[in-house]
């Protein structure tokens, strides 16, 4: 069958551009909402472009106006199955206090993987150093972790002056930036079936360890503790956290026990990942401005029986708000 | 997830409709991206003027706020635009790119933070390195951080209607003369036949003359061959005149200018 073409165009083209108006207007502005009258013109448009494509597929090749009639199916089909409302942070402060510690809870297996692969890391790293001190050499990539625990411990605790003055904001905003790009590489090298983000949760863990041991074994806990307790509690659990998410993403990947698409399970999984890392992030604030603003002071400034105690103290709120935040009151339990 | 690369990816709708978008390649997003990279230093730059401002505070304030601010806008510009402009940023908008959802749904915001998330990963071990094989040995052009977050990028070229009006209406045709031959001539010729003769026209100010010449010769020997009309009617007619005739008989089925 051959058609009229100029006809056909002619015939078609002001629900066309209808359509083309209505489409260019939804794409300007997210908020914009049509009433049920509206909503059936654009679907009535959409169907009557969908069936003038259909014609043309069939009859003719004239490329520009089937590239345009795909285009306004294309982008009208979009609008018609979107769904902006599936994932919104609603109210920032219930997101953050509710859905955030459901969400980690409810990928409790991919949390536990990550907290294992980061202990195993601290102890492999921490077996090294014990058995060859020389070792730090090769594992630490912080040239001011290489000396002497017990050197640095009393050039901390010697020193008059504050060796962060003046700069101790912007050492917090490149301790957050740096935090949370980490967090991201732990949470995106998921793309790589978890490998990746296997890979630096361990060299993470690795280092920890190695640092840990290398202090403990100079008689320098008290320092060790009380320099990483007050930032580490929250910085450390957010990067197994991301590492949660990372794995969550190879989970998605991998995981073929649902009888759903990879499609589908990565569209399922996106908001749980996000909501992770919007968390991650927040913690991420609060650790980058405590290791800036508290971590970097040492006795006699600060008593490391106060600064052990704050970061136990925090390490157990985070634990807490883990388990506890968002679970259902008697009130709201069904 | 890799095997023949597709330049079109096609949709099937529930309406039985099916569609195909273009997938923009790897020259064309790069091009968006330079741009998007000139919009966010740009904007960088007039937020650290700014900035520039609370030095006479504290220096310390001011390279605080520069960090921040050109971390949050190189991590945030993606995605907010994005989600702002349906898919859009100013680099793609201006290179008529879009995200789409690998299914040819709208994006959810999820899928425009994990994407632009993993641009850190596609940029690793430096300049874009994974995120561009990536995007060359994936079968729907995709950078690692679409096939996270389940999206494409799509391109629309310029579109224009076809304005046939130009070169079939108005003219006498001589082959409309002899309605039997005619119907004849539309039963015997395939859509593909028809739309040659039809991209021929349309593109012939396009074509040089030798080559303009030659390709009418051959398309109107065709279509003599398949259905002789007499001599009267083809008398005078040039080869791209008779292509045109026969044109305007394949896609004007009415003869509007014997009525």
């Amino acid at each position: 069958m051959i058609i009229d073409l100029s006809r056909f165009i002619e015939n078609e083209k002001p629900f066309w551009t209808e359509l083309e108006t209505l489409l260019d207007r939804m794409e300007r502005d997210a908020a914009f909402r049509m009433d049920v009258r509206g909503l059936k013109r654009f679907h009535y448009l959409y169907q009557r472009a969908s069936s003038a494509l259909s014609r043309i597929t069939d009859v003719s090749s004239e490329k520009n106006l089937k590239i345009y009639l795909e285009s306004l199916v294309g982008r009208a089909f979009a609008e018609i199955h979107k769904q902006r409302s599936r994932f919104t942070f609603g109210n920032p402060l219930t997101w953050f206090l509710r859905t955030f510690p459901r969400t980690v809870r409810k990928h409790a297996a991919a949390l536990a993987v990550s907290l294992a692969i980061t202990f195993a890391g601290c102890m492999f790293g921490a077996f090294a150093v014990s058995m060859d001190p020389d070792a730090k050499e090769s594992i630490l990539p912080f040239a001011h972790l290489m000396g002497d625990p017990a050197e640095r411990v009393a050039y901390e605790e010697s020193g008059k002056t504050d060796r962060l003055s003046g700069h101790k904001s912007s050492f917090s905003s490149q301790l957050i930036a740096n935090n949370t790009r980490v967090s991201v590489f732990a949470m995106g090298l998921g793309i790589t079936w978890g490998i990746g983000t296997f890979i630096l949760l361990f060299s993470n863990g690795v280092i920890l360890g190695a640092v840990a041991a290398d202090y403990i074994m100079a008689g320098q806990s008290s320092f060790l503790a009380g320099w990483l307790l007050p930032h580490g509690s929250v910085e450390i659990p957010c990067i197994i956290l991301a590492g949660q998410a990372g794995f969550v993403l190879a989970g998605a990947l991998t995981d073929k026990r649902r009888p759903v698409s990879l499609k589908q399970r990565l569209r399922d999984a996106g908001p749980d990942i996000v909501t992770l890392m919007g968390g991650v992030a927040l913690l991420l604030v609060w650790a980058g401005f405590i290791e800036a603003f508290l971590s970097q002071y040492h006795e006699p400034v600060i008593p490391y029986a106060v600064k052990i105690g704050f970061g136990s103290v925090e390490l157990i709120l985070l634990i807490l708000f883990i388990l506890l935040g968002g679970r259902p009151t008697k009130e709201t339990a069904p | 997830m890799t095997g023949q690369i597709l330049s079109r990816f096609s949709i099937h709708t529930p309406e039985g409709v099916t569609f195909s978008l273009r997938l923009a390649g790897p020259v064309v997003r790069s091009l968006a991206f330079f741009t998007d990279m000139a919009v966010i230093l740009t904007i960088t730059k007039i937020i650290n003027l700014f900035g520039g401002f609370l030095g006479v505070i504290s220096p310390d304030v001011a390279t605080a706020f520069s960090v921040l601010a050109y971390f949050a806008v190189s991590m945030g510009y993606g995605f907010i635009l994005e989600w702002a402009l349906n898919g859009q940023t100013l680099g793609k908008r201006l290179f008529r790119l879009r995200v789409m959802d690998a299914q040819g749904l709208a994006l959810s915001f999820s899928q425009v933070v994990i994407r632009n998330l993993l641009r850190l990963v596609d940029a690793l071990p430096g300049l874009y390195l994974l995120g561009g094989i990536s995007l060359l040995i994936t079968r729907k052009s995709q950078r690692l951080g679409d096939l996270a977050a389940s999206t494409i990028v799509v391109w629309s070229p310029p579109m224009a209607q076809p304005d046939l009006a130009q070169i079939l209406s108005g003219k006498f045709n001589s082959l409309k003369e002899h309605p039997h031959l005619c119907a004849r001539l539309r039963q015997k010729t395939s859509p593909a036949e028809a739309d040659i003769a039809l991209s021929a026209l349309i593109r012939r100010e396009t074509i040089g003359p030798s080559e303009r010449v030659e390709l009418f010769s051959v398309l109107s020997g065709h279509f003599k061959e398949k259905i002789p009309f007499p001599e009267e009617a083809v008398f005078g007619l040039s080869d791209e005149q008779y292509v045109r005739n026969v044109a305007d008989v394949l896609f004007h089925p009415v003869n509007r200018l014997s009525r």
